[in-house]
Protein backbone atom coordinates (compact mmCIF):
# COMPACT_ATOMS: atom_id res chain seq x y z
CA UNK A 1 0.00 0.00 0.00
CA UNK A 2 2.77 2.39 -0.79
CA UNK A 3 3.02 4.79 -2.91
CA UNK A 4 5.67 4.78 -5.04
CA UNK A 5 6.74 4.36 -9.10
CA UNK A 6 3.53 3.08 -9.98
CA UNK A 7 1.67 5.97 -9.84
CA UNK A 8 4.13 7.56 -12.21
CA UNK A 9 3.71 4.15 -14.36
CA UNK A 10 0.03 4.32 -14.68
CA UNK A 11 -0.24 8.00 -15.89
CA UNK A 12 1.73 7.33 -18.67
CA UNK A 13 0.17 4.51 -19.42
CA UNK A 14 -3.45 6.39 -19.19
CA UNK A 15 -1.86 9.20 -21.43
CA UNK A 16 -1.07 6.36 -23.73
CA UNK A 17 -4.18 4.38 -24.00
CA UNK A 18 -6.34 7.70 -24.20
CA UNK A 19 -4.00 9.00 -26.69
CA UNK A 20 -4.44 5.28 -28.66
CA UNK A 21 -8.32 5.64 -28.25
CA UNK A 22 -8.28 8.93 -29.32
CA UNK A 23 -6.59 8.58 -32.46
CA UNK A 24 -7.08 4.87 -33.59
CA UNK A 25 -10.02 3.67 -31.83
CA UNK A 26 -12.98 6.35 -31.44
CA UNK A 27 -12.71 7.84 -35.15
CA UNK A 28 -13.48 5.08 -37.31
CA UNK A 29 -16.03 3.93 -34.82
CA UNK A 30 -17.97 7.14 -34.30
CA UNK A 31 -17.18 7.89 -38.79
CA UNK A 32 -18.83 4.47 -39.42
CA UNK A 33 -21.83 4.76 -36.74
CA UNK A 34 -22.42 8.46 -38.40
CA UNK A 35 -21.90 6.55 -42.25
CA UNK A 36 -24.95 4.14 -40.80
CA UNK A 37 -26.81 6.57 -39.65
CA UNK A 38 -26.83 9.08 -42.62
CA UNK A 39 -27.89 5.32 -44.54
CA UNK A 40 -30.76 4.52 -42.36
CA UNK A 41 -31.99 8.05 -42.45
CA UNK A 42 -31.21 7.38 -46.34
CA UNK A 43 -32.91 4.41 -46.78
CA UNK A 44 -36.11 5.68 -44.25
CA UNK A 45 -36.35 8.86 -46.74
CA UNK A 46 -36.72 6.87 -49.82
CA UNK A 47 -39.07 4.15 -48.35
CA UNK A 48 -41.48 7.10 -47.53
CA UNK A 49 -40.62 8.87 -51.03
CA UNK A 50 -42.00 5.26 -52.36
CA UNK A 51 -44.55 5.13 -49.76
CA UNK A 52 -45.85 8.80 -51.09
CA UNK A 53 -45.47 7.72 -54.98
CA UNK A 54 -47.78 4.50 -54.37
CA UNK A 55 -50.22 6.45 -52.35
CA UNK A 56 -50.08 8.68 -55.55
CA UNK A 57 -50.02 6.16 -58.55
CA UNK A 58 -53.14 4.39 -56.19
CA UNK A 59 -54.57 8.03 -55.80
CA UNK A 60 -54.11 8.19 -59.48
CA UNK A 61 -55.44 4.74 -60.51
CA UNK A 62 -59.17 4.97 -58.63
CA UNK A 63 -59.15 8.73 -60.39
CA UNK A 64 -58.72 6.75 -63.51
CA UNK A 65 -61.46 4.08 -62.83
CA UNK A 66 -63.85 6.65 -61.54
CA UNK A 67 -63.36 8.81 -64.93
CA UNK A 68 -63.97 5.80 -66.76
CA UNK A 69 -66.38 4.36 -64.83
CA UNK A 70 -68.34 7.16 -65.92
CA UNK A 71 -67.35 7.78 -69.05
CA UNK A 72 -69.10 4.33 -69.47
CA UNK A 73 -72.17 5.32 -67.51
CA UNK A 74 -72.48 8.00 -69.74
CA UNK A 75 -72.10 6.34 -73.25
CA UNK A 76 -74.59 3.66 -71.90
CA UNK A 77 -76.86 6.43 -70.88
CA UNK A 78 -76.16 8.01 -74.39
CA UNK A 79 -77.40 4.49 -75.90
CA UNK A 80 -79.76 4.20 -74.02
CA UNK A 81 -81.19 7.56 -75.43
CA UNK A 82 -80.36 6.80 -78.83
CA UNK A 83 -81.84 3.40 -78.80
CA UNK A 84 -85.51 5.08 -77.43
CA UNK A 85 -84.85 7.95 -80.03
CA UNK A 86 -84.31 5.20 -82.94
CA UNK A 87 -87.39 3.44 -81.82
CA UNK A 88 -89.78 6.60 -81.55
CA UNK A 89 -88.39 7.36 -84.96
CA UNK A 90 -89.23 4.04 -86.11
CA UNK A 91 -92.49 4.29 -84.55
CA UNK A 92 -93.08 7.75 -86.13
CA UNK A 93 -91.87 6.59 -89.04
CA UNK A 94 -94.32 3.52 -89.66
CA UNK A 95 -96.93 5.84 -88.46
CA UNK A 96 -96.56 8.17 -91.26
CA UNK A 97 -96.02 5.31 -93.56
CA UNK A 98 -99.28 3.52 -92.92
CA UNK A 99 -101.08 7.07 -92.85
CA UNK A 100 -99.66 7.56 -96.23
CA UNK A 101 -100.81 3.95 -97.21
CA UNK A 102 -104.38 4.27 -96.08
CA UNK A 103 -104.29 8.06 -97.33
CA UNK A 104 -103.18 6.51 -100.80
CA UNK A 105 -105.56 3.52 -100.21
CA UNK A 106 -108.51 6.09 -99.40
CA UNK A 107 -107.64 7.98 -102.55
CA UNK A 108 -108.15 4.81 -105.11
CA UNK A 109 -111.01 4.30 -103.44
CA UNK A 110 -112.55 7.38 -103.95
CA UNK A 111 -111.02 7.79 -107.59
CA UNK A 112 -112.30 4.30 -108.26
CA UNK A 113 -115.99 5.05 -106.67
CA UNK A 114 -115.68 8.80 -108.41
CA UNK A 115 -115.12 6.46 -111.84
CA UNK A 116 -117.56 4.10 -111.27
CA UNK A 117 -120.04 6.71 -110.69
CA UNK A 118 -119.18 8.53 -114.18
CA UNK A 119 -119.58 5.27 -115.37
CA UNK A 120 -122.60 4.66 -114.15
CA UNK A 121 -123.93 8.44 -114.94
CA UNK A 122 -122.71 8.07 -118.44
CA UNK A 123 -124.59 4.87 -118.71
CA UNK A 124 -127.81 6.21 -116.27
CA UNK A 125 -128.22 9.18 -119.52
CA UNK A 126 -127.83 7.23 -122.14
CA UNK A 127 -130.15 4.79 -120.39
CA UNK A 128 -132.46 7.86 -119.61
CA UNK A 129 -132.16 9.11 -123.46
CA UNK A 130 -132.98 5.07 -124.67
CA UNK A 131 -135.68 4.83 -121.93
CA UNK A 132 -137.36 8.42 -123.11
CA UNK A 133 -136.99 8.19 -126.85
CA UNK A 134 -138.57 4.85 -126.17
CA UNK A 135 -141.16 6.48 -124.09
CA UNK A 136 -141.56 9.76 -126.71
CA UNK A 137 -141.43 6.70 -129.61
CA UNK A 138 -139.63 9.51 -131.31
CA UNK A 139 -135.96 10.52 -131.73
CA UNK A 140 -135.32 13.24 -129.55
CA UNK A 141 -132.94 15.07 -130.75
CA UNK A 142 -129.77 14.70 -127.92
CA UNK A 143 -128.39 18.48 -128.91
CA UNK A 144 -131.50 19.89 -127.97
CA UNK A 145 -131.91 18.31 -124.25
CA UNK A 146 -128.08 18.12 -123.56
CA UNK A 147 -128.32 20.96 -120.61
CA UNK A 148 -131.55 19.20 -119.34
CA UNK A 149 -129.47 15.88 -119.68
CA UNK A 150 -126.02 17.47 -117.76
CA UNK A 151 -128.49 18.98 -115.19
CA UNK A 152 -129.68 15.17 -114.81
CA UNK A 153 -126.24 13.58 -114.48
CA UNK A 154 -125.15 16.51 -112.23
CA UNK A 155 -127.61 15.29 -109.57
CA UNK A 156 -127.13 11.72 -109.88
CA UNK B 1 -7.27 -20.37 2.69
CA UNK B 2 -7.49 -23.65 1.50
CA UNK B 3 -6.33 -26.12 4.27
CA UNK B 4 -3.12 -27.93 4.08
CA UNK B 5 -1.37 -24.64 3.95
CA UNK B 6 0.15 -23.94 6.82
CA UNK B 7 -0.98 -20.24 7.40
CA UNK B 8 -2.95 -18.01 10.29
CA UNK B 9 -5.70 -15.80 9.03
CA UNK B 10 -3.75 -12.78 9.79
CA UNK B 11 -0.68 -14.34 7.34
CA UNK B 12 -3.20 -14.75 5.15
CA UNK B 13 -4.51 -11.75 4.86
CA UNK B 14 -1.45 -9.91 4.61
CA UNK B 15 0.10 -12.01 2.41
CA UNK B 16 -2.68 -10.96 0.11
CA UNK B 17 -2.16 -7.29 0.36
CA UNK B 18 1.54 -7.26 -0.87
CA UNK B 19 2.20 -6.13 -4.39
CA UNK B 20 5.14 -8.18 -6.10
CA UNK B 21 7.47 -5.02 -5.64
CA UNK B 22 10.24 -4.98 -7.64
CA UNK B 23 12.33 -1.86 -6.73
CA UNK B 24 16.20 -1.78 -5.13
CA UNK B 25 16.89 -2.50 -1.69
CA UNK B 26 17.86 -0.36 0.84
CA UNK B 27 20.98 0.14 3.00
CA UNK B 28 21.41 -2.61 5.57
CA UNK B 29 19.56 -4.76 3.55
CA UNK B 30 21.82 -8.41 2.80
CA UNK B 31 21.71 -7.25 -0.61
CA UNK B 32 21.69 -3.39 -0.14
CA UNK B 33 22.05 -1.58 -3.35
CA UNK B 34 20.88 -4.33 -5.80
CA UNK B 35 17.68 -4.48 -7.69
CA UNK B 36 15.02 -7.29 -7.29
CA UNK B 37 11.54 -8.15 -6.26
CA UNK B 38 10.91 -7.63 -2.54
CA UNK B 39 10.39 -11.21 -0.48
CA UNK B 40 8.09 -9.65 2.08
CA UNK B 41 5.84 -6.39 3.08
CA UNK B 42 8.26 -4.73 5.33
CA UNK B 43 10.63 -5.03 2.39
CA UNK B 44 8.44 -3.62 -0.16
CA UNK B 45 7.80 -0.99 1.99
CA UNK B 46 11.81 -0.21 2.81
CA UNK B 47 12.08 0.17 -0.75
CA UNK B 48 10.61 3.65 -0.51
CA UNK B 49 9.13 5.46 -3.54
CA UNK B 50 11.73 3.69 -6.28
CA UNK B 51 10.12 1.35 -6.83
CA UNK B 52 7.41 -0.64 -8.98
CA UNK B 53 4.76 -2.33 -8.78
CA UNK B 54 4.84 -4.93 -11.33
CA UNK B 55 1.52 -6.95 -10.84
CA UNK B 56 -1.10 -3.85 -10.66
CA UNK B 57 0.99 -2.06 -12.70
CA UNK B 58 1.12 -5.38 -15.31
CA UNK B 59 -2.47 -6.59 -15.52
CA UNK B 60 -3.71 -2.67 -15.68
CA UNK B 61 -1.35 -2.36 -18.77
CA UNK B 62 -2.63 -5.53 -19.68
CA UNK B 63 -6.16 -5.59 -19.43
CA UNK B 64 -5.64 -2.27 -21.42
CA UNK B 65 -3.93 -4.09 -24.58
CA UNK B 66 -6.63 -6.73 -23.82
CA UNK B 67 -9.73 -3.89 -24.45
CA UNK B 68 -7.82 -1.86 -26.49
CA UNK B 69 -7.06 -4.71 -29.41
CA UNK B 70 -11.07 -5.65 -29.27
CA UNK B 71 -11.18 -1.67 -29.79
CA UNK B 72 -8.80 -1.50 -32.35
CA UNK B 73 -10.23 -4.49 -34.26
CA UNK B 74 -13.53 -2.77 -34.64
CA UNK B 75 -11.97 0.45 -35.45
CA UNK B 76 -10.55 -1.67 -38.36
CA UNK B 77 -13.45 -3.08 -39.66
CA UNK B 78 -15.45 -0.48 -39.52
CA UNK B 79 -12.76 2.28 -41.22
CA UNK B 80 -12.97 -0.68 -44.03
CA UNK B 81 -16.39 -0.73 -44.37
CA UNK B 82 -18.20 1.75 -42.62
CA UNK B 83 -22.35 0.79 -43.73
CA UNK B 84 -21.86 -2.82 -43.28
CA UNK B 85 -24.49 -3.93 -41.15
CA UNK B 86 -22.88 -5.00 -37.98
CA UNK B 87 -22.59 -7.86 -35.87
CA UNK B 88 -21.31 -9.51 -32.57
CA UNK B 89 -18.89 -7.70 -31.25
CA UNK B 90 -18.98 -4.53 -33.26
CA UNK B 91 -22.89 -4.14 -32.17
CA UNK B 92 -21.40 -4.15 -28.96
CA UNK B 93 -18.96 -1.50 -29.06
CA UNK B 94 -20.67 0.40 -31.04
CA UNK B 95 -23.64 0.25 -28.18
CA UNK B 96 -20.63 1.05 -25.64
CA UNK B 97 -19.33 3.91 -28.00
CA UNK B 98 -22.77 5.78 -28.41
CA UNK B 99 -23.48 5.29 -24.67
CA UNK B 100 -20.46 7.11 -23.69
CA UNK B 101 -20.76 9.85 -26.63
CA UNK B 102 -24.37 10.67 -25.49
CA UNK B 103 -22.90 10.72 -21.62
CA UNK B 104 -20.00 13.20 -22.88
CA UNK B 105 -22.48 15.32 -24.95
CA UNK B 106 -24.80 15.92 -22.10
CA UNK B 107 -22.65 16.70 -19.51
CA UNK B 108 -19.96 18.45 -21.77
CA UNK B 109 -21.17 21.05 -23.81
CA UNK B 110 -18.15 22.66 -25.17
CA UNK B 111 -18.27 21.71 -29.06
CA UNK B 112 -14.69 19.94 -29.40
CA UNK B 113 -15.49 16.13 -27.67
CA UNK B 114 -12.51 14.76 -30.03
CA UNK B 115 -10.59 14.12 -26.63
CA UNK B 116 -13.06 13.57 -24.14
CA UNK B 117 -14.93 10.77 -25.25
CA UNK B 118 -12.13 8.45 -26.34
CA UNK B 119 -10.50 9.40 -22.48
CA UNK B 120 -14.15 8.92 -21.20
CA UNK B 121 -14.56 5.56 -23.30
CA UNK B 122 -11.08 4.70 -21.94
CA UNK B 123 -11.51 5.39 -18.42
CA UNK B 124 -14.41 3.38 -18.19
CA UNK B 125 -13.60 0.40 -20.01
CA UNK B 126 -10.26 0.06 -18.31
CA UNK B 127 -11.72 0.74 -14.54
CA UNK B 128 -14.74 -1.76 -15.52
CA UNK B 129 -11.89 -4.46 -16.63
CA UNK B 130 -9.40 -3.47 -13.55
CA UNK B 131 -12.83 -3.80 -11.49
CA UNK B 132 -13.91 -7.02 -12.87
CA UNK B 133 -10.94 -8.57 -11.71
CA UNK B 134 -12.02 -8.48 -8.40
CA UNK B 135 -15.02 -11.49 -9.42
CA UNK B 136 -11.80 -13.61 -10.31
CA UNK B 137 -11.56 -15.71 -6.51
CA UNK B 138 -9.22 -13.94 -4.56
CA UNK B 139 -6.59 -17.17 -4.35
CA UNK B 140 -7.20 -18.40 -7.87
CA UNK B 141 -4.28 -16.64 -9.53
CA UNK B 142 -2.03 -15.55 -6.56
CA UNK B 143 -2.13 -19.65 -6.04
CA UNK B 144 -0.86 -20.39 -10.07
CA UNK B 145 1.55 -17.68 -9.42
CA UNK B 146 2.80 -18.65 -6.44
CA UNK B 147 2.98 -22.33 -6.99
CA UNK B 148 2.82 -22.51 -10.81
CA UNK B 149 5.92 -19.72 -11.38
CA UNK B 150 7.27 -19.37 -7.70
CA UNK B 151 6.23 -15.82 -7.74
CA UNK B 152 5.26 -14.71 -4.08
CA UNK B 153 2.76 -12.12 -3.88
CA UNK B 154 0.21 -11.29 -6.89
CA UNK B 155 -2.35 -8.87 -6.40
CA UNK B 156 -4.33 -8.83 -9.17
CA UNK B 157 -6.83 -6.20 -8.52
CA UNK B 158 -5.17 -3.01 -10.05
CA UNK B 159 -7.89 -0.92 -8.73
CA UNK B 160 -7.16 -1.81 -5.20
CA UNK B 161 -3.43 -0.11 -5.40
CA UNK B 162 -4.06 3.41 -4.24
CA UNK B 163 -0.95 3.47 -7.18
CA UNK B 164 -2.98 3.06 -9.94
CA UNK B 165 -6.67 4.95 -8.84
CA UNK B 166 -4.51 7.80 -7.98
CA UNK B 167 -2.59 7.61 -10.77
CA UNK B 168 -5.97 7.43 -13.25
CA UNK B 169 -7.20 10.60 -10.92
CA UNK B 170 -4.01 12.87 -10.84
CA UNK B 171 -3.98 11.98 -14.94
CA UNK B 172 -7.79 13.70 -15.24
CA UNK B 173 -6.70 16.37 -12.60
CA UNK B 174 -3.40 17.25 -14.83
CA UNK B 175 -6.09 17.36 -17.98
CA UNK B 176 -8.39 19.65 -16.11
CA UNK B 177 -5.38 22.05 -15.14
CA UNK B 178 -3.96 22.33 -18.40
CA UNK B 179 -7.29 22.60 -20.09
CA UNK B 180 -8.23 25.76 -17.72
CA UNK B 181 -4.93 26.95 -18.30
CA UNK B 182 -5.34 26.52 -22.31
CA UNK B 183 -8.80 28.04 -21.94
CA UNK B 184 -8.50 30.91 -20.11
CA UNK B 185 -5.23 31.45 -20.08
CA UNK B 186 -2.77 31.45 -17.24
CA UNK B 187 -3.95 34.82 -15.97
CA UNK B 188 -7.68 33.45 -16.34
CA UNK B 189 -6.70 30.69 -14.66
CA UNK B 190 -5.39 32.45 -11.27
CA UNK B 191 -7.88 34.79 -11.11
CA UNK B 192 -10.08 32.36 -10.93
CA UNK B 193 -9.01 30.08 -8.00
CA UNK B 194 -8.09 33.67 -6.77
CA UNK B 195 -10.74 36.09 -6.81
CA UNK B 196 -13.78 33.61 -5.95
CA UNK B 197 -15.69 33.24 -4.29
CA UNK B 198 -15.63 36.52 -2.30
CA UNK B 199 -13.93 39.30 -4.42
CA UNK B 200 -10.19 40.30 -4.17
CA UNK B 201 -10.13 41.73 -0.84
CA UNK B 202 -10.27 38.43 0.62
CA UNK B 203 -7.55 36.87 -1.86
CA UNK B 204 -5.65 34.41 0.23
CA UNK B 205 -9.11 33.11 2.07
CA UNK B 206 -10.22 32.63 -1.95
CA UNK B 207 -7.35 30.64 -2.46
CA UNK B 208 -7.54 28.58 0.11
CA UNK B 209 -10.65 27.83 -0.46
CA UNK B 210 -10.12 27.42 -4.36
CA UNK B 211 -7.25 25.28 -4.14
CA UNK B 212 -8.49 22.46 -1.65
CA UNK B 213 -11.69 22.48 -4.09
CA UNK B 214 -9.62 21.99 -6.56
CA UNK B 215 -7.26 19.07 -4.99
CA UNK B 216 -10.33 17.80 -3.61
CA UNK B 217 -11.25 16.61 -7.18
CA UNK B 218 -8.64 14.44 -7.91
CA UNK B 219 -8.02 12.87 -4.14
CA UNK B 220 -11.76 12.11 -4.14
CA UNK B 221 -11.83 10.76 -7.71
CA UNK B 222 -9.06 7.98 -6.86
CA UNK B 223 -10.15 7.54 -3.20
CA UNK B 224 -13.60 6.87 -4.09
CA UNK B 225 -12.14 4.17 -6.41
CA UNK B 226 -9.79 3.04 -4.15
CA UNK B 227 -12.10 2.67 -1.37
CA UNK B 228 -14.89 0.66 -2.84
CA UNK B 229 -12.78 -1.78 -4.71
CA UNK B 230 -10.46 -2.27 -1.77
CA UNK B 231 -13.07 -2.74 0.66
CA UNK B 232 -14.30 -5.54 -1.59
CA UNK B 233 -11.39 -6.99 -1.69
CA UNK B 234 -11.21 -6.67 1.64
CA UNK B 235 -14.44 -8.73 2.21
CA UNK B 236 -13.54 -11.58 -0.27
CA UNK B 237 -10.17 -12.36 1.66
CA UNK B 238 -11.61 -11.81 4.83
CA UNK B 239 -15.15 -14.50 3.92
CA UNK B 240 -11.47 -17.16 2.10
CA UNK B 241 -10.37 -17.13 5.70
CA UNK B 242 -13.58 -19.04 6.90
CA UNK B 243 -12.35 -22.06 4.35
CA UNK B 244 -11.24 -24.32 7.40
CA UNK B 245 -13.85 -26.75 7.33
CA UNK B 246 -16.09 -28.32 5.06
CA UNK B 247 -19.34 -26.73 6.60
CA UNK B 248 -17.95 -23.01 7.36
CA UNK B 249 -16.38 -23.38 4.08
CA UNK B 250 -19.60 -24.48 2.39
CA UNK B 251 -21.10 -21.34 4.25
CA UNK B 252 -17.74 -19.20 3.10
CA UNK B 253 -18.62 -20.38 -0.36
CA UNK B 254 -22.26 -19.41 0.20
CA UNK B 255 -20.85 -15.84 0.60
CA UNK B 256 -18.58 -15.57 -1.25
CA UNK B 257 -21.20 -16.31 -3.96
CA UNK B 258 -23.43 -13.20 -2.58
CA UNK B 259 -21.35 -11.18 -1.92
CA UNK B 260 -19.71 -11.69 -5.28
CA UNK B 261 -23.84 -11.03 -7.11
CA UNK B 262 -23.66 -7.77 -5.33
CA UNK B 263 -20.21 -6.57 -6.22
CA UNK B 264 -21.59 -6.82 -10.04
CA UNK B 265 -22.92 -3.80 -9.55
CA UNK B 266 -20.43 -1.83 -7.97
CA UNK B 267 -18.31 -2.92 -10.51
CA UNK B 268 -19.90 -1.08 -13.27
CA UNK B 269 -21.06 0.84 -11.21
CA UNK B 270 -17.51 2.81 -10.15
CA UNK B 271 -16.17 2.55 -13.78
CA UNK B 272 -18.95 4.78 -14.46
CA UNK B 273 -19.22 7.22 -11.85
CA UNK B 274 -15.15 7.69 -12.81
CA UNK B 275 -15.71 8.23 -16.24
CA UNK B 276 -18.84 10.80 -15.58
CA UNK B 277 -16.82 12.68 -13.11
CA UNK B 278 -14.01 13.13 -14.78
CA UNK B 279 -15.92 14.72 -18.05
CA UNK B 280 -17.67 17.32 -14.97
CA UNK B 281 -14.60 17.99 -13.69
CA UNK B 282 -13.50 18.57 -17.62
CA UNK B 283 -16.48 20.42 -18.18
CA UNK B 284 -15.86 22.40 -15.55
CA UNK B 285 -12.20 23.25 -16.47
CA UNK B 286 -14.01 24.69 -19.64
CA UNK B 287 -16.40 27.08 -18.03
CA UNK B 288 -15.67 30.40 -17.69
CA UNK B 289 -16.13 31.70 -13.96
CA UNK B 290 -19.42 33.90 -13.00
CA UNK B 291 -18.39 37.84 -13.11
CA UNK B 292 -18.16 39.54 -9.68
Amino acid sequence: MNINLTLFGQMIAFFFFVWFCMRLVWPPIVAAMVARQEQIAEGLETADRAKKDLDLAQKRAMDELKKARAEAAEIIEQARKRSAQMVEEAQRDARAEGERLKQAATADVEQELRRARETLRAEVSALAVVGAERILERSVDPQAHAEMLDRLVADL
Amino acid sequence: MASGFETTAEEYISHHLVNATFGRFPDGHERAGQWGFAGSGSEAESMGFWALHVDSLGWSIGLAIFFMWFFRRVAVTAAQDPAAIPTGLRNFIETLVEFVDGMVKSVFKHPDTSYVAPMALTIFVWVFFMNLMDLVPVDLIPYIFQYGLGVEYMKIVPSTDPNITMGLALSVFSLIIFFSIKQKGLGGFLAEISFHPFGKWLLPFNLILEVVGLLAKPLSLGLRLFGNLFSAEMIFILIATMYTGLLLGLFGGLLQFAWAVFHILVVPLQAFIFMVLSVVYLAQAYEEGEEH
